[in-house]
């Protein structure tokens, strides 16, 4: 029964992650966008708990409810962390419209599609072949990154490019050892608790979040 | 004999909960300092075993201490303990809050730099690397002005993505792994000659892991955070995160390095890190020529001489003995300077080089040891950092890279001419017309530290026995022969 289901539900579960990625450039309110970053979290450890059963490793779905407290829940709580009122007024103003935005997210998506299957061959197994939707996530992380102007939606950035890692890790080697699954989560929340600091110390110093500026410094 | 692999770990966290139980206690601000001497005894001790031919592991093999680890171990608490005694603070300014923040996060970094040196396995390296950048974070914004919040802001952003480029190497690097037997992060068993890792993924792995690497390690043109965070940050912590945290970012490229051989040989890295090296080198001449901050000018400073190891360590097995020399006597060298730039700063009240004028005449106490030590950094024997580049640049033609150590052999130069001319603009001249003075003759801080790092960095390069059979032992751990 699970057997016939399996591959539907890999492709659902990382067919939500790709989606949540492009609507995280699409949408421009740093509140949505955390909403999508949980959306986002509870994908991930859905895609974990998938692939746990189907490989009867008890292990791995400790992993997906650790994914699940850390990146569906604490993360988007602790960027969500202030007067609700404030936080829904706060749209970002990208540096890229949003149409073009998303026929680069489209160009990334196909170039690691190719990268991948160039590179590595895609294999025949079905986490293999969703293997590309990892990296397409760590470019869109970059382009979310790269085009953003405020302090908070780089973060959500920097977070996206973590979710790609972990879902390439997943999906090529059934995750990486639950030690360094613990360190990494907690090195994730550390940054970004001090880039949350930062943010709130930036708002107080220079009366706003907009990350251009800071240009004091240089040569 | 294995307790002493946890030594370094424990040690500092004790320090640091200590600190921030002592409250209000001028004490307080020797924490750093303990810190480092701790980290300092047990990487003495471990040397002192591999010499004896033992190589420690504990932890179910979590830790492991060979020469290389040993080694690097050493230099970590050396530098902490010059750049901490020489930035020892008063013990009026130790008794506020900050400070006890400020000392347990010093005492973190020296941990975390020491998990990177000592873990088996490069998963634990991996997050060892980032949680430095997570102690150093606050430090770095200490001031909390606007430069060092956009300095801070900066350094953590580019620090933790580059730091993830990493972890997609590494992740990378273990699903090659468990396409074998044995799935595994652990670099001794990953760098066996016969695992028949799958070389596509070695490839990329290797390469995502080491330009993750050298993001942190000050490589061009991953560089653009350093002379920010170097220059912002307190003076012992600039000392550390020059001195030392670089180098244990290339000890991080050196253990990847090892893996990545064994599989596609050492052609693929070797392009890689000396494009990298040059851009460095490249990019301090250039910046360093009219370089206006002293603080700065020792950041290019150091990626000028990242750029040269990260040559070295392209080179391979005939340059790395001095490569590991350099990274101790860079490590010393960088951490007196910087010491003495924040003492030259706190009495000059300005970064600027052309305020600061005739320093030998008016403050001879700062300005001898910086002449001494500038004299050092520029590759003036007989410190050890003249026989590493010499060491480099000839292992260079000997392995037929003569074109890329040619061309560093010409950025120095340019780099050697920049550092001498400002150097002269800040200590050599006279003194104002007409303002009275009297010729200041203290060092503003402990002299010892200083005296120490210069004269280790004087003597060590001429000590064969142990220092150059430690050197040896060490580039044999990354040949995979031991």
């Amino acid at each position: 029964m699970f057997e016939t289901f399996y591959p539907q539900l890999i492709g659902l579960c990382t067919g939500a992650l790709l989606l949540t990625s492009a609507l995280m450039v699409w949408r421009h309110s740093l509140l949505a966008s955390i909403r999508l970053l949980a959306l986002q979290g509870a994908a991930l450890a859905a895609l974990v708990a998938v692939i746990g059963i189907a490989e009867g490793e008890s292990e791995l779905v400790l992993v997906s409810l650790l994914i699940l407290s850390v990146k569906g829940v604490g993360l988007p709580w602790v960027l969500a962390h202030q007067s609700k009122a404030s936080i829904k007024q706060i749209q970002e103003s990208p540096r890229l419209n949003p149409t073009a935005a998303l026929l680069a997210v489209t160009l990334l998506t196909i170039l690691s599609y190719v990268v991948v299957s160039r590179v590595f061959g895609l294999g025949d197994s079905e986490t293999g072949h969703a293997a590309p939707i990892g990296l397409a996530m760590v470019l869109i992380g970059f382009l979310l990154l790269i085009s953003r102007r405020r302090a908070r939606s780089q973060l959500i950035g920097f977070l996206l490019l973590d979710n790609g890692i972990a879902t390439i890790a997943f999906l090529t080697s059934g995750g990486v050892p639950i030690l360094l699954e613990f360190a990494v989560s907690l090195d994730v929340l550390l940054v970004v608790l001090i880039l949350h600091v930062f943010a709130g110390r930036m708002r107080t110093k220079f009366g706003g979040t907009a990350v251009d500026q800071l240009r004091e410094l240089h040569d | 004999m294995s307790f002493v692999l946890w030594i370094p770990l424990v040690g500092p966290l004790a320090f640091a909960g200590l600190s921030l139980l002592l409250r209000g206690s001028a004490h307080r601000r020797f924490v750093g300092v303990a810190a480092s001497s701790a980290v300092l005894v047990s990487g003495l001790l471990l040397v002192s075993a591999v010499l004896d031919g033992a190589v420690l592991e504990s932890g179910g093999g979590m830790l492991r201490a060979d020469a290389l680890s040993a080694y690097m171990l050493s230099v970590v608490g050396a530098v902490g303990l010059i750049s901490t005694w020489g930035g020892l603070s008063s013990a009026a300014s130790s008794r506020t809050r900050d400070a006890a923040g400020y000392e347990a996060l010093i005492a973190l970094f020296l941990a975390a730099m020491s998990l990177a040196v000592l873990a088996d396995s490069i998963g634990l390296m991996w997050a060892a690397v980032e949680a430095t950048t997570i102690a150093t974070a606050f430090l770095v914004g200490h001031h909390r002005t606007r430069r060092s919040l956009e300095a801070a802001w900066k350094y953590v952003i580019l620090g933790s993505v580059g730091v993830a480029i990493a972890l997609l190497g590494i992740v990378l690097i273990y699903a090659a792994s468990v396409g074998t037997d044995t799935p595994t992060l652990s670099w001794v068993l990953l760098s066996q000659a016969d695992l028949g890792l799958d070389p596509a993924l070695i490839t990329a792995g290797g390469a995502l892991a080491v330009l993750g690497f050298a993001t942190k390690s000050g490589l061009a043109p991953m560089h653009s955070w350093l002379p920010d965070a170097h220059s912002q940050a307190p003076a012992p912590v600039s000392g550390l995160m020059s001195g030392v945290l670089l180098s244990v970012a290339l000890y991080a490229i050196l253990r990847v390095q090892s893996i990545t051989n064994l599989v596609i040989g050492p052609e693929f890295l070797r392009a890689m890190l000396s494009i990298g090296g040059l851009l460095s080198l490249l990019v301090a001449a250039s910046l360093l020529i009219c370089q206006r901050d002293y603080k700065r000018m020792l950041a290019y400073s150091s990626i000028e001489h990242m750029g040269l190891m990260a040559i070295g360590v392209a080179i391979g097995p005939a340059a790395l003995p001095s490569v590991l020399l350099y990274i101790l006597g860079h490590g010393l060298i960088k951490a007196t300077l910087f010491v003495i730039s924040g003492r030259i700063l706190k009495v000059e009240g300005t970064p600027v080089i052309s305020d600061v004028r005739a320093l030998l005449v008016r403050r001879p106490g700062l300005a001898v040891p910086w002449l001494i030590a500038m004299a050092a950094i520029v590759g003036f024997p007989p410190f050890s950092i003249f026989f590493s580049e010499v060491g480099i640049i000839m292992a260079g033609w000997s392995v037929g890279l003569g074109g890329v150590v040619g061309a560093a052999l010409v950025l120095l130069l340019v780099i050697f001419a920049a550092f001498t001319r400002l150097t002269v603009q800040m200590t050599i001249g006279a003194p104002p017309d007409g303002a009275a003075f009297t010729p200041d003759y203290s060092a503003h801080g402990p002299r010892l530290p200083i005296i120490l790092a210069l004269a280790t960095t004087a003597t060590i390069a001429f000590v064969a026995e142990p220092v150059g059979i430690l050197l040896l032992q060490a580039t044999a751990v990354l040949g995979g022969t031991k």
